[in-house]
């Protein structure tokens, strides 16, 4: 960007580590060392005590657009990503139409980039319309203007075997990855929470971890029979993290992706029937979320990725089997890694940013993105001041959608300063239009 | 009774045990003098403390009339819970039982006995739970207590006692069989203004 | 008590609280004229977005006989069915003025969202919500049950009972609302089920849980309680291969019940498929209170409405 202004960070701790100045000149980190001298014209911002992050990933974010526009849009939900402290995020295929079609990805690419919030990469779906019957074109959305390295029937599962070999063989040509949802249909019919003590009582129809764990297992070996890297979505369950484990220690080539959600909360919000709580994967029980805090912590989870997912009040306000599955999780994401992780010194901020820009960039192959804090890298930066706390409230939320399980709670950490492309999109929580 | 500006006592006894075995003894006998007979009459006790009286009042009845028959046969109790008209003014009443003695209640003299009369409304709503039960020759009302500010047209035919009273006052009738002791007692809730 | 959603929020002096006024309520049903004036003025709004015939005419009857208007809101023919969402409907009997609301659902959960929403202030009464819970059905069993092993009680509890529960508790409402109340008042429950037909997770319940039905029988409990296989409910099938092993395995056939001792009592909260989970002539038997159990259902619903209605809901209330 050649608008780009020159900005001097002052004091802010590198990756939560060392204290250092950082300046962003041209779209580019121009330097990094301690007493920088501010050019002529530059604007110095002192972010003592902050911490200095490159700018967040997101692997699994649902923007909704085309054909949902009721709960986001491509601009809406980017506004949402910079507020989240990301510069970058993976919008997922089961839009309407289905991003199935080079046409469709690069109308989505475009809008992001006319947005200006962050930089958009489409995810194309692995079958036409999803549904799960023949592979839609990858190659064409690949060497599309969208380039497109993620594929995913995200929502839904690829469960036929066959064409889940095929799929992960096919994205080898240009460097895909198959990004599955792992959910048998059959064992999920009609579910519609975690099969459980509490299930149980309440009479939901249970949604077993082990529909998650045989989709994984499968997928796993079928990665390891072709050689083909796979990259496991929103791993819900300590099943799943033990097979992921198993897997690496065979050298698989294996990712996975827990979300914020599964990092804290459980199957007992379910039990006021508050439709926020509904999500696919489900909530499941405490020890599952000691169990993916433990894989995320010790490398087995590669990446934290908030499948946001927005909906509109009425799809919500519901009966619970009547309600839609998801929840908005872009503009608390950070907030909930750092109450979950770094506050209970399970990660470190140099882990925050492996976990949530450097690696999700690497498996979704973005180039400008998750790179060294150094000269010469792309000004792609978040600032974060883990200090202050906010009680959530999604009235003040850039997503159009108000469905946040995090509603009331007060969480730690806030959004400094977010820079994209060496453009600031967010200054103290608040959108800095451009 | 008029307002006083002298600080009230919280409790007064106003009737002690003997008073009111003996205004008891006098009701029984009224009722008997206006002309019915043990056979004809039925005497419901409106719960709680309505009846001990009313099978206090059929012990001494059968005894003047020199019957040798349980006061069960003459004495039962009339719960008037579900007719009130108060009841959404109120936290949830339970209801208490209703025995009616053996002979049922048509064609017979019904006698109504509470421990105080007050507005009426009580007395009102066993009228309607007497009339689901069926159709007495007469009703008539027994109330140790008549403590004024009918709020109905409504009065006793035997009283034990008429007790002037303020509204913010409250009457106690406390019975050996509910209470250990037999009393009545004026009380005036510290600080609460006259209202109702 | 603000509302009737759930077994699981009332307490045990609540439970024998109700029975209580429902032994109230019974006992007035038998005077020459059964209408009571308690609840004249009141409206109470039957919401069903599942058919049930029965149950809806036994809160109709209990609303009339306590003098309340009684208006039916059934799914078919109604805006509901139109697609009308709970929450429109919701709004719809706030601004017209009902007093309470009883509702029944194929929704688990959909009594508590209409309490705790926000979009109406009425009490409510949950009339089956999904598999979750049906608690003027636990109260009714609890009740006829009580009658027969606890006569002149009117404050007793089940203490020291034992009761078995038979059948479909997967899908069942009934056997989630009998297990807790019939705990809560000192029973002991046995539940026997297929295998496949008792929830994952269930093993956190107050309650044995066996699948050998002549096993349970074996025990000599006071009271058997047959529950509906929910056919319709059976998604995916395979639950059981065929309806004869079932009935083999577990059906209250005429055999298993002449083996119980005397003073068993039978139970089924209806509609009963009749020669499969019950054998005809055991329904219809000496020991079975099955339509004693519809009596019980007007006396019982009379006395929650009483306890949720005739009573100052204000929340500063005394």
């Amino acid at each position: 960007m050649t608008t780009a202004p020159t900005l001097l960070l002052r004091g802010g701790l590198l990756y939560g580590e060392t204290a250092a100045d950082l300046l962003l000149e041209g779209g580019e980190i121009a330097a990094v060392g301690t007493d920088l001298e501010a050019p002529a014209g530059a604007e110095v911002i002192d972010v003592d005590g902050c911490v200095v992050l490159p700018g967040l990933v997101d692997l699994h974010t649902h923007l909704r657009e085309p054909g949902g526009e009721e709960a986001e849009t491509v601009e809406t939900g980017t506004r949402a990503a910079a507020r989240g402290g990301y510069t970058a995020v993976h919008a997922m295929a089961n839009t309407t139409p289905t991003a199935d079609t080079a046409g469709v990805v690069e109308q989505i690419a475009r809008a992001g980039e006319s947005a200006g919030w962050c930089t958009v990469r489409p995810v194309g779906a692995v079958t036409v319309g999803l549904a799960g019957e023949r592979l839609a074109e990858l190659d064409a959305m690949a060497s599309s203007r969208a380039r497109v390295r993620v594929f995913s029937d995200d929502g839904k599962c690829v469960h036929d075997p066959v064409l889940m070999r095929r799929a992960l063989e096919y994205v080898k040509s240009f460097d895909g990855v198959i990004a599955q949802h792992a959910q048998d249909p059959r064992l999920t019919e009609g579910a519609q929470m975690h099969e459980g003590e509490v299930s149980a009582q309440l009479g939901l129809a249970g949604w077993p971890a082990v529909a998650e764990e045989s989709v994984i297992a499968r997928d796993v070996l079928l990665a390891h029979h072709v050689g083909s890297r796979l990259h496991v979505c929103h791993l819900s369950t300590a099943g799943s993290v033990d097979i992921i484990r198993w897997a690496k220690q065979r050298g698989i080539a294996v990712t996975a992706e827990v979300t914020p959600h599964h990092l804290l909360l459980t199957d007992e919000s379910v039990r006021g029937f508050d439709a926020r709580y509904k999500v696919n994967p489900p909530l499941r029980t405490q020890a599952d979320v000691e169990a993916v805090r433990e894989g995320l912590a010790d490398g087995t989870i590669d990446i934290v990725a908030t499948d946001h997912a927005p909906h509109p009040a009425d799809a919500k306000d519901r009966e619970w089997d009547q309600a839609a599955m998801g929840m908005t999780g872009l503009e608390t994401a950070l907030s909930i890694v750092q109450s979950t992780m770094v506050d209970r010194e399970a990660l470190s901020w140099r882990d925050v940013a492996r976990v949530m820009s450097e690696t999700p960039a690497r498996i979704g192959r973005d180039e400008d993105q998750g790179r060294p804090l150094e000269a010469g890298s792309p000004a792609n930066v978040l600032v974060w001041d883990p200090r202050p706390t906010t009680v959530v409230d999604p009235a003040v939320h850039a997503s159009r959608s108000m469905n946040s399980p995090f509603t009331g709670r007060e969480l730690p950490g806030r959004n400094r300063l977010t820079v994209h492309r060496g453009r600031v999109t967010v200054r103290d929580g608040a959108l800095v239009e451009g | 009774m008029t307002e006083s500006t002298t600080p009230v006592p919280d409790r007064v006894r106003i009737l002690g045990p003997e008073e009111i075995r003996r205004a008891l003894v006098r009701i029984a006998h009224e009722i008997l003098e206006s002309g019915h007979g043990a056979d004809d009459l039925v005497l419901l006790g409106i719960p709680h403390r309505g009846v001990p009286l009313a099978e206090r009042l059929a012990a001494q009845i059968l005894a003047a009339e020199g019957i040798d028959r349980p006061v069960e046969d003459l004495a039962g109790s009339l719960d008037v819970t579900m007719y009130r008209d108060d009841l959404r003014q109120h936290p949830t009443r339970a209801p208490s039982p209703t025995r009616i003695p053996r002979g049922g209640i048509d064609g017979r003299t019904v006698v109504l006995v509470d421990d105080v009369l007050f507005s009426g409304r009580t007395v009102r709503a066993a009228l309607d739970a007497l009339g689901a039960i069926g159709r007495p020759s007469a009703v008539r009302l027994a109330v140790l207590v008549d403590r004024g500010h009918r709020e109905l047209p409504i009065r006793a035919d035997h009283v034990g006692k008429n007790l002037p009273t303020s509204r913010g006052e409250r009457v106690h009738v406390e019975l050996a069989e509910t209470d250990g002791e037999d009393a009545v007692v004026l009380a005036r809730p510290a600080g609460e203004e006259e209202t109702r | 008590m603000k509302h009737m959603i759930s077994i699981a929020d009332l307490s045990r002096e609540e439970a024998i609280a109700v029975l209580a006024t429902a032994e109230h309520m019974a006992q007035t049903q038998s005077r020459s004229i059964r209408k009571l004036p308690t609840l004249v003025g009141t409206t109470v709004v039957n919401l069903f977005f599942e058919d049930s015939t029965r149950t809806r005419i036994s809160f109709e009857a209990a609303a009339k006989r306590l003098s309340a208007d009684v208006i039916n809101f059934s799914a078919k023919g109604s805006s509901v069915s139109k697609g009308e969402s709970l929450k429109d409907t919701a709004l719809t009997l706030q601004a017209m003025g009902a007093d309470a609301v009883v509702v029944r659902s194929g929704s688990s959960g959909a009594a508590h969202l209409l309490a705790h929403a926000g979009w109406i202030d009425q009490p409510i009464v949950n009339a089956g919500d999904g598999a979750h819970e049906h608690p003027t059905q636990a109260l009714l069993d609890t009740f006829t049950l009580r009658r027969h092993l606890r006569p002149g009680e009117p404050e007793a509890g089940l203490d020291g009972a034992h009761v078995v529960i038979v059948g479909d508790v997967l899908h069942s409402r009934v056997a989630r609302s009998n297990v807790l109340l019939l705990t809560l008042l000192g029973a002991r429950v046995t539940l026997v089920a297929p295998p496949a037909l008792v929830p994952v997770g269930a093993s956190a319940w107050p309650c044995e849980i066996t699948y050998d039905l002549d096993e349970a029988l074996g025990q000599g409990p006071d009271a058997v309680m047959m529950l509906r296989v929910q056919r319709e409910r059976m998604v995916g099938g395979g639950f059981f291969p065929t309806a004869g092993e079932y009935s083999r395995r577990y059906g209250l056939s005429t055999a298993r019940a002449a083996a119980l001792p005397e003073h068993t009592r039978v139970m089924h909260p209806g509609p009963m498929n009749r020669g499969f989970e019950i054998a005809g002539d055991v329904a219809d038997g000496p020991r079975s209170v099955i339509v004693e159990q519809v009596s019980s259902g007007v006396f019982v619903r009379m006395a929650v409405l009483y306890h949720l209605l005739a009573t100052d809901s204000r929340e500063d209330a005394r």
